[in-house]
């Protein structure tokens, strides 16, 4: 069964901004399937929210609409496209059900659109719990013993009958929010109510506790014909208990003996089979450590980020099949473009082994719950390739960017036996350091794995790990035994851990060698180049080179983390693309096995390695490349410009030296006053004396930083001397020999401009403004482009300030500066020669292919030879507006209050023909409900309730009621807004958390000191507000325009979507 | 130390495990891309007189668990893993691999770069090789000369033969069957795999060592005559080919399995060729051609059916390797007889071909 001819124009959905529990992989999905159907000449309309994806470039589909993905939009988009299929299962969990609320109510059908890949009802027995359990019980597989409620007092008698303790499923959430593990009817209680609320349907699975059995995946695919494959097994080497999100994974599974494997398998295939699912689809099992028992916990009937975890550990490309299997074909009718001599219809052979390692965000959120369990909380993820599972694992760690490069952990060394055996009972983010810590002490297999579960086969590997290093201390000679040497190599130890470990030296430094990920085990000859390091001598990469082209390396983003997201993919994927188009020969070098960079057929070369010094240098070692790229990396790539200058590579771009002068703040100040541009005036401090000295000589309110971070960690605005004090005593007590900076903060607009310099001119694509005053990080607030309150005088001045300070800084390529304009005066807070966040989706609004662009200019093209011009672009006729989206229901204890350190994990974007417009779309798409009626809760600082009067007041006329802690409210009625006071936690027992809880507000406002212990009033009740899922806004100014697009939400009702591929510019 | 040394001179330096030896182990070299089911590997007799390399990495993770064997020992000649797990973990295990190749008498060799040495096998095809105890360029020239011939002269003798069992065995059906089918069971070096399958699905089973003639086999007036798989080339078994046409002219149920599809084939004068470096794994794609299904399968064989000198008249190919297509199974019409080269039992691998087991049954139930 070739291709479908019916099919001729296919929606695709995409998953929209990037969360925890649905992040970049769901990109690399989307692009594999829009290019997949696009090449068989059918026509593609694309809706997706997320402005930092490929797949909404404009050339990925014939249409693309970056728009909000909620059924009444996806309707007018197909009323208007008239599409005769809908592809809703690239999309994650939100394209799923976006599709099955689409298809429930028989939309699709009156307008003639075949869902593909996928029936309603086949769907509906994966998830929904009832109905799965009855599939599992009419094919004969057991299911984790459980039952269904809708509300709390049955989940306590359930739960009586299983016997505690048991787990909360709440049906249809993402990532699994809202569940948890209760061991008491009280906790049960807690969680219930919880979970039922958040489930759409208001259904929740209870169901036995069987934490500590073996979690084992299999991927699985099936075409119309009936065939099925296996893709991939994984293991978690966490067992039942942790989120698969949050579990260290292997692939393939590696303690199942082939019984095991096979029941499991033929398990896997029976169930696709029953589904009928056209495409992949991922099913988890649990599997009791000490017989054949075993449970199916879980059925995702669509791709997700255990596909993506194994189309790059495989080489198979999951998302591409299942795109192809949709419009029509079979397995073996998909060429197998790994080999290209095979086809699709076969199990990858792997001769290597995978390890993914989750990367959390608690160095963000230190206040964060760093406890797992089965809410997910990693934002995303590395993968490594070994030749033995301790090189993968080494790899992993080093390339999830937690400081580490072996599992010694800081700070357990000085721990006590009782407190390490104590420790490894927490299922934490670093419960994996503590086991090794505990071998260490001795601790045996058998005691750790009863504690931990963790199968005695990982255990033995972190024992063999210990070995190696034990050799290696034990070493007294002045160099390394050569034998030793490489056998620590071969487990994954830098040298430079092998050199501070044994205290000797290396006399001869080994050079990694690079094999085939093939899917075949090396049965075939592979015809594309996808490699990852080692220590054999046999180096597979070298013939893939082509000596007589000109080679560049481009350095990757790694794990996807609060403050360097997808973007950064975007760019490196953007950069590879530009160079190819030049003629170059490019590699790339990246271990987020959910990106579309790491994807085989991006660049010539893959290297799926991790981005330290050392694996880098390899690389160049192989590729001898005539220049490298970091640009685009985010500070992962940026990190090594210094290692990569000292070693003779040449940076392509922005050189060594003008990153240094940008951040460096000496040489930033100096650079500043030689171009007459000034900052808001900062000082120096050591102490907590010398630090209220400048207080008083800045005044309030200051901005306080340690100056050892990037990225806005750490950072707090102060506007009383308390805090400073405060501040100051946690940062020294943390005996980091480092300044802090003291910054006079400025409460004004923040613009923010990239920029492309070719040495000699700038090219401005566009000016952004941001709704939130200076002090809510960047990456937080919500920008518009283009700028809509600035004057014509400030943006001459912004224009201006970027050319002078792009030329001083010596930029060559993209240059990113934030602004803040107080009291009519421009003032620079910072300056970045280096693709920032805002590519993408200034790239996408005014057409300029910034990437493209800063390449061919860092590569000597001059800008005046390029379409664009010079100086400010010319301003799109659309207006766009990019609002953050935040993870908060995640992420237990963390405080939503916007501030100075960015939290949000993704973005979306409205764009249309008028700011109002753009603002309520891009609301609407960032997840507000956007509710015209009820009542609103103010509790703010008294400095910000002048600001909040106006939004009190338009609320008010709109018919809200408006509640208020005493002082607001008081405040409220002296200026003639009726406010019903409310009193604080502690004030009384109706509070402002009851309030919340009783349903009775739709949005909170709340404003408060940074203080991040959870302990706080206002902390508390605006958990509450993000447990209940009620908008709770943090600033003054978000608020207002809240109120504006409430206000007109009527006329907005009927927006039109808009197709970018068609924006006139 | 140990080392593995190819016809082709290639050496590659390891180190031993299992039994020592004094002198080289020589065999035919040839890797199996399973990643599972290293022990149906090591006790499969199909690969008698082989030295065997695993291409996972990884080997012996779970230990050895006796009820997973494909019969009673090794019949290999040697093998070659990456890393053989020191510490395995398995609520059935009784023990390491390396420890179980000692007491079998088999030389193991590990940390070696596998990849490395199958890119040699797929460019250069099944090789000849040794693994050896001691560096061969170290040796005296005259010796290493010999040893080289030795190895590149080296086949194995009437492997058969020697892999089946020597004596008649009967195995019971599986209880819940009250009738079951009287299955004749012919030995060429079986896998306990197909025995199991047969007394599963409600047949008891008479072994018969491969030497036996038809007659014999047939005086037990089977419902139905399985031919197993086994080692060594398909050529070097005429007068068993002959026995086993002598049965099919009985016109009683018969199913072939790997190197009994091939004998099959023989005995109705199809032939048979060396394929380059053979099929061993558990992920091959077999395509039904009456169907047009696709199955993925368990495989491990050297030579195949040249599926082009099939007469006809005495039946067809219907399925065929999606790879490279080679002849997978034939149905005959002169008999009514088929057989997969592939392993439907599995044993290791994947069991989405046990079918094949039901459409025996099937035939002889019709004949009853």
């Amino acid at each position: 069964m070739p291709l479908d001819t019916n099919i001729k124009k296919v929606l695709v959905i995409g998953s929209g901004p990037i969360i925890i529990g649905q992040a970049a992989e769901f990109d690399y999905a989307g692009t594999q399937a829009c290019r997949a159907i696009a090449e068989e000449g059918i026509k593609v309309i694309l809706v997706n929210s997320n402005p930092a994806t490929i797949m909404t470039d404009a050339h990925m589909a014939d249409c693309v609409y970056i728009e909000p993905l909620t059924a009444d939009v996806v309707k007018k988009i197909i009323e208007k496209e008239r599409p005769d299929s809908l592809l809703g299962t690239m999309g994650g969990q939100t394209g799923l059900n976006l599709s099955m609320e689409l298809a429930g109510e028989g939309y699709l059908d009156k307008m003639g659109v075949r869902l593909l890949g996928a029936d309603p009802v086949t769907i509906d027995m994966a998830e929904n719990r009832e109905s799965f359990k009855a599939m599992l019980l009419r094919l004969g597989k057991p299911a984790v013993p459980s039952g269904i409620v809708r509300d709390a007092g049955s989940a306590l008698k359930l739960a009586g009958e299983l016997g505690y303790p048991v787990i909360v499923r709440p049906a249809f959430t993402l990532g699994g929010s809202g569940g948890g593990i209760a061991d008491t009817p009280e906790k049960l209680a807690k969680i219930a109510a919880g979970g039922l609320r958040l489930s759409p349907i208001g259904q929740a699975l209870i169901e036995k506790d069987i934490s500590g059995w073996k979690e084992i995946e299999f991927e699985v695919m099936r075409d119309a014909a009936g065939n099925v494959i296996t893709v991939c097994s994984m293991e978690n080497f966490d067992p039942v208990g942790i989120h698969t999100g949050d579990s260290i994974v292997a692939a393939p599974a590696l303690t199942l003996a082939d019984k095991e494997y096979q029941m499991l398998r033929s398990a896997a295939l029976e169930i696709i089979t029953e589904l009928k699912i056209e495409g992949g689809c991922n099913i988890q099992f649990a599997l009791y450590p000490d017989s054949f028992d075993y449970a199916v916990i879980e059925v995702n009937p669509r791709v997700s980020r255990s596909s993506a975890l194994a189309s790059k550990a495989t080489g198979y490309p999951i998302a591409k099949v299942a795109a192809k299997i949709a419009v029509g074909y079979r397995l073996n009718e998909i060429r197998n473009s790994i080999t290209k001599k095979t086809n699709c219809c076969f199990e990858p052979a792997l001769d290597y082994v995978v390890v993914k390692m989750p990367k959390w965000p608690f160095d963000k959120f230190v206040y964060a719950d760093r406890r797992l369990g089965t809410q997910m909380k990693a934002t995303g993820e590395v993968m490594a390739i070994g030749s033995s599972f301790e090189e993968a694992l080494m790899k992993a760690v080093r390339g999830a960017e937690i400081s580490m490069t072996t599992l010694n952990m800081r700070g357990l060394a000085e721990k006590t036996d009782d407190e390490i055996r104590a420790l490894l009972k927490i299922k934490n983010d670093t419960r994996v350091f503590t086991v090794f810590e505990a071998l260490k002490r001795g601790v045996s297999y058998d005691e750790i794995y009863d504690i931990t579960r963790i199968d005695r086969y990982f255990l033995s590997k972190l024992g063999s790990l210990l070995k190696t290093e034990r050799r290696l201390a034990g070493v007294s000679e002045e160099y390394v035994p050569d034998e030793l040497y490489l056998s620590a190599k071969k487990h994954g130890y830098l040298d430079k851990d092998v050199e501070s470990i044994s205290g000797a030296k290396i006399r001869e430094k080994l050079h990694a060698a690079y094999k085939t990920v093939d899917t075949c085990a090396a049965e075939f000859k592979a015809a594309t180049p996808y490699f990852y390091g080692g220590y054999d001598s046999d180096n597979e990469a070298a013939e893939f080179i082509d000596r007589d082209k000109k080679r560049v390396v481009v350095f990757g983003s790694g794990p996807i983390r609060i403050g360097q997201g997808i973007e950064f993919d975007y760019s490196s994927v953007h950069c590879v693309w530009a160079l190819k188009k030049m003629g170059y020969d490019v590699a790339i070098v990246n271990n987020n096995p959910e990106t579309v960079s790491t994807d085989f057929d991006i660049s010539d070369r893959l290297y799926f390695d991790p981005l330290t010094e050392e694996d880098v240098a390899n690389v160049i070692n192989t590729e001898q490349p005539d220049a490298v790229v970091v640009a685009y990396g985010g500070q992962t790539a940026i990190k090594l410009t210094g290692f990569l200058h000292r070693s003779g590579a040449k940076i392509l771009g922005s050189s060594a030296e003008s990153i240094d002068l940008a951040e460096d703040r000496e040489k930033f100040d100096k650079v500043l006053a030689e171009c007459g541009i000034p900052r808001p005036k900062g000082l120096t401090v050591f102490t907590a004396k010398d630090a209220i000295k400048a207080v008083e000589e800045l005044g309030f309110p200051v901005l306080l930083r340690p100056s050892y971070v990037i990225g806005g960690q750490n950072m707090v605005v102060a506007y009383a001397m308390d805090t400073v004090k405060s501040y100051m005593e946690l940062i020294l007590s943390q005996n980091i020999e480092s300044p802090v900076l003291i910054d006079k903060y400025l409460p004004g607009i923040e613009a923010e401009v990239d920029a492309i310099c070719d040495g000699e001119d700038v090219l401005i694509p566009g000016i952004m403004e941001h709704i939130e005053r200076a002090g809510v990080h960047s990456g937080d607030s919500i920008a518009m482009y283009p700028a809509v309150t600035l004057s014509a005088e400030t943006v001459d001045t912004l224009v201006e300030y970027t050319r002078r300070l792009a030329l001083a800084l010596k930029s060559k390529g993209l240059l990113n500066v934030q602004y803040v304009i107080y009291d009519k005066k421009v003032y620079v807070i910072e300056a970045n020669p280096r693709a920032s966040r805002t590519v993408p989706y200034i790239s996408k609004v005014t057409g300029v292919p910034m990437v493209e662009a800063a390449t061919r200019v860092a590569l000597g093209e001059k800008l005046r030879d390029l379409p664009y011009g010079t100086g400010l672009y010319k301003k799109s006729k659309y207006v766009a507006v990019k609002v953050p989206v935040f993870s908060f229901e995640k992420l237990k204890g963390v405080d939503v209050l916007l501030g100075p350190e960015m939290k949000s994990t993704g973005e979306v974007l409205g764009i249309a023909e008028n700011i109002t417009d753009a603002l309520y779309k891009g609301l609407l798409a960032a997840g507000y409900k956007m509710e015209p009626e009820g009542g609103i809760l103010i509790t703010v600082l008294k400095a910000d309730r002048e600001g909040m009067l106006p939004v009190a007041r338009r609320f008010s006329e709109l018919g809200f009621k408006i509640y208020a802690t005493r002082g607001t409210a008081k405040f409220l009625e002296a200026n003639g807004v009726k406010a019903e006071a409310v009193a604080k936690i502690h004030q009384s027992e109706e509070n402002t958390l009851t309030l919340i809880q009783s349903g009775k507000v739709q949005y909170v406002f709340s404003t408060s000191e940074q203080h991040q212990e959870a302990y706080l009033d206002s902390i508390k009740m605006r958990r509450a507000a993000v447990e209940m899922s009620i908008p709770c806004l943090t600033s003054v100014d978000t608020a207002s325009i809240l109120t504006v697009c409430l206000k007109n939400r009527g006329e907005y009702q009927d927006f039109a979507p808009l197709d970018i591929t068609k924006m006139q510019r | 130390m140990g080392y593995l040394l190819l016809a082709n001179e290639k050496i590659f330096k390891g180190s031993l495990c299992g039994a020592g030896a004094n002198r080289p182990v020589i065999g035919e070299l040839v890797f199996t891309t399973q990643m599972t089911g290293f022990l149906e590997t090591l006790t499969d007799p199909s690969y008698f007189g082989q030295i065997v390399l695993q291409t996972f990495p990884l080997v012996g993770n779970y230990g050895v668990i006796e009820e997973d064997f494909e019969s009673a020992g090794v019949h290999l000649s040697g093998y070659i893993a990456r890393e053989i797990c020191d510490e395995p973990s398995n609520f059935r295990s009784s023990g390491g691999v390396a420890e179980f190749l000692k007491k079998q008498g088999k030389i193991g060799l590990t940390g070696v770069d596998t990849r490395e040495i199958t890119k040699i096998i797929r460019e250069q095809g099944a090789i000849n090789a040794a693994v050896c105890p001691e560096d061969p360029r170290k040796l005296p020239e005259e010796e290493y000369a010999g040893l080289l011939k030795e190895i590149r002269e080296y086949s194995v003798d009437s492997p058969v033969l020697k892999a089946t069992s020597d004596k008649i065995e009967f195995f019971a059906a599986s209880a819940e069957y009250d009738k079951p089918f009287n299955v004749a069971f012919w030995d060429f070096g079986a896998k306990g795999g197909i025995i199991r399958s047969l007394t599963a699905r409600g047949c008891g089973v008479t072994s018969f060592p491969a030497g036996t003639g038809a007659e014999e086999l047939l005086r037990k007036n089977p419902d139905g005559i399985m031919l197993s798989n086994g080692p060594g080339d398909p050529k070097d078994n005429e007068p068993i080919v002959a026995e086993i046409k002598k049965a099919a002219a009985a016109k009683i149920p018969i199913f072939g399995i790997c190197l009994g599809h091939q004998l099959l084939a023989r005995a109705f004068g199809a032939g048979t060729e060396k394929l380059k470096y053979g099929h061993r794994g558990a992920n091959h794609p077999v395509a039904d051609l009456e169907t047009g299904r696709l199955y993925i399968t368990s495989q491990n064989h050297g030579y195949t059916v040249s599926g082009d000198t099939l007469s006809p008249k005495f039946g067809r190919v219907t399925m065929i390797n999606d790879h490279d297509g080679t002849c997978e199974g034939i149905t005959y019409s002169a008999a009514p007889a088929f057989s997969a080269q592939f392993h439907p039992e599995a044993c290791a691998g994947p069991r989405d071909t046990a079918f094949l087991f039901e459409k025996f049954i099937s035939l002889m139930k019709e004949k009853r």
